[in-house]
């Protein structure tokens, strides 16, 4: 039986699939796993860092030097694609980190843009929700860390999709609207209408987001996360 | 050659109050943290904080040093957001002017390399242009005519930074993964000021040359503080003190302060995390 946790890890894996010889830098322990299985498997060429300074092979061994401004020159050179999180997303992928309320005085502030302008700028990128919610997914967010479609300058602007708990999104309409591209097996498109606080695009039957193969299963289980972190990310159910 | 050693109030002796001060590192990585407690025990205050911010802005910040801050983020790293930062912000204490990192990057090697701006493919699109309302542009003048943002040069009264080794003419040496931009923030400076773990009369022959990341041109004085960058990591001399990360993380402000801030030099504070530590353990 496949759990919740690894239908998230192979939705955030399937982000990194075709990408070749670029950095997966995903943020969260289930978009990493996702980034290592789809290196383990269908995206050989994906680089991957320890999270330092090191690019890394899948048994953690370093193939490269990452330092920060190393890290800068991948990200406006083009060769990365981020799992980024979302404090807030709007339909067109405008994404918040930076605070919520009045940027001039917040009600509460978090990190601050950090990477979000130049990374949606500059290569692809997609972004992980543990906890797909109302709050989160709101009509207009408070402060645009990440640019969205209908705000998108320059040539390389490109959201690829949004995993969470509940489903997969993309911008695939003609007006790059999010639109809900597969549920995970057990959850209802209604139940992902109503976490959601704005209209999603919905064409026709939403199909569920697919089953890892048994060697998936297996790398998931056995060499990428035997201790099961996956499931403290997204529980059971 | 010139002798440029220094104690940390001395060092913090040359700046003033009003002035722009770079703070080398990242979040909680390889942070000047004797050089900031030395502020902290000084009076100067109302300045402008140029950081990749992790606990330098924080304690900072509560002390009520900081006018402006320009930074893309505080974090401290495995506690993702900086309370004292958080605080100061949602209180209307700090003002604030928020890039991205990349613009922060450039903003620095624009200093560093005596020019007005740098263009740059960020922050165009998102609300950093909204908040930050003097952000000029600059369109290519070739073929593709892309508009850019012009990202001003991020010049510095003063830089602080933290270093594993340095020699007593201001040459530093960093043994961890990261330079992060240490250099740069010297070089975008009018006046450095490098902390280090230990002070070194020669680099030995043999040193591996990319390790000197800092060069004496850059540099005003040099500070020895073992465990200075405490409680953020200087690696390989020492990893991040977590617990007493997430003791400063946890305390209200005047009790941490009053317990480990209000000594008379660093080796006070050091004393300080001493006898807390021995605590802890029994």
């Amino acid at each position: 039986m496949t759990t919740r946790a690894e239908y998230c890890v192979i939705a955030c894996a399937e982000a990194w699939r075709g990408d070749g010889e670029v950095l997966a830098s995903p943020m969260g322990q289930i978009p990493s796993f996702g980034a290592r299985l789809a290196r383990r498997t269908f995206s050989p060429g994906l680089l991957l860092t320890d999270g330092e300074a090191l690019l890394v092979g899948p048994d953690g061994r370093p193939e490269g030097w990452l330092p920060y401004r190393r890290h800068l020159t991948m990200v406006t050179g083009g060769r990365r694609h981020v799992m980024m999180g979302a404090s807030q997303i709007d339909r067109y992928g405008n994404q918040n980190i930076s605070c919520v309320g009045d940027w001039e005085r917040p009600t509460r502030q978090l990190l601050g843009v950090r990477g979000a302008p130049v990374n949606t700028l500059n290569h692809p990128v997609s972004y992980w929700i543990p906890k797909h919610a109302r709050r989160v997914f709101v009509e207009r967010v408070d402060m645009v860390s990440g640019v969205g479609y209908d705000r998108a300058v320059g040539p390389y602007h490109h959201l690829r999709r949004v995993v969470t708990d509940l489903a997969v999104l993309d911008f695939a309409t003609p007006g790059h609207a999010m639109r809900l591209a597969s549920v995970h097996p057990g959850v209802t498109v209604d139940e992902v209408r109503a976490a959601t606080g704005f209209e999603l695009v919905i064409d026709g039957d939403v199909p569920d987001t697919r089953e890892p193969t048994p060697e998936e299963l297996r790398l998931i289980r056995e060499v990428i996360d035997p201790a099961g972190l996956r499931d403290r990310e997204v529980a059971p159910r | 050659m010139t002798d440029k050693t220094m104690t940390p109030d001395e060092a913090v002796g040359r700046l003033r109050s009003g002035m722009t001060l770079g703070i080398g590192g990242w979040g909680a990585r390889r942070k000047p943290m004797a050089l900031v407690r030395a502020v902290i025990r000084s009076q100067i205050t109302d300045l402008t904080v140029v950081s990749y911010g992790g606990p330098d802005v924080g304690l900072l910040a509560a002390a009520g040093r900081i006018r402006r801050l320009v930074a893309p983020f505080a974090t401290l790293d495995s506690v993702p957001l900086e309370p004292h930062f958080r605080a100061a912000r949602e209180q209307g204490r700090i003002a604030m002017t928020e890039y991205d990192e990349a613009m922060f990057m450039w903003g620095l090697h624009a200093a560093a390399n005596r020019l007005p701006f740098l263009p740059v493919r960020a922050g165009l699109g998102s609300d950093v242009m909204r908040v930050n309302p003097g952000l000029r542009t600059v369109t290519s003048p070739y073929g593709d005519g892309e508009e850019f943002v012009a990202v001003p040069a991020l010049r510095m009264d003063a830089a602080l930074v933290h270093v594993n080794r340095a020699d007593r003419a201001g040459n530093g040496q960093y043994l961890g993964p990261d330079p992060y931009f240490d250099d740069l923030f010297c070089e975008a400076a009018d006046t450095a000021y490098v902390s280090c773990e230990r002070l070194v009369d020669a680099f030995p022959s043999g040193t591996a040359p990319q390790t000197l990341l800092i060069s004496r041109h850059s540099v005003t004085g040099v500070v020895e503080t073992p465990n200075g960058a405490h409680f953020t990591s200087c690696v390989p001399d020492h990893g991040r003190d977590e617990p007493f990360l997430r003791l400063y993380a946890t305390t209200p402000w005047p009790e941490f302060a009053a317990r480990f801030l209000s000594g008379r030099t660093e080796d006070d504070y050091q004393a300080a995390v001493r006898a807390w530590r021995e605590e802890d353990r029994t």
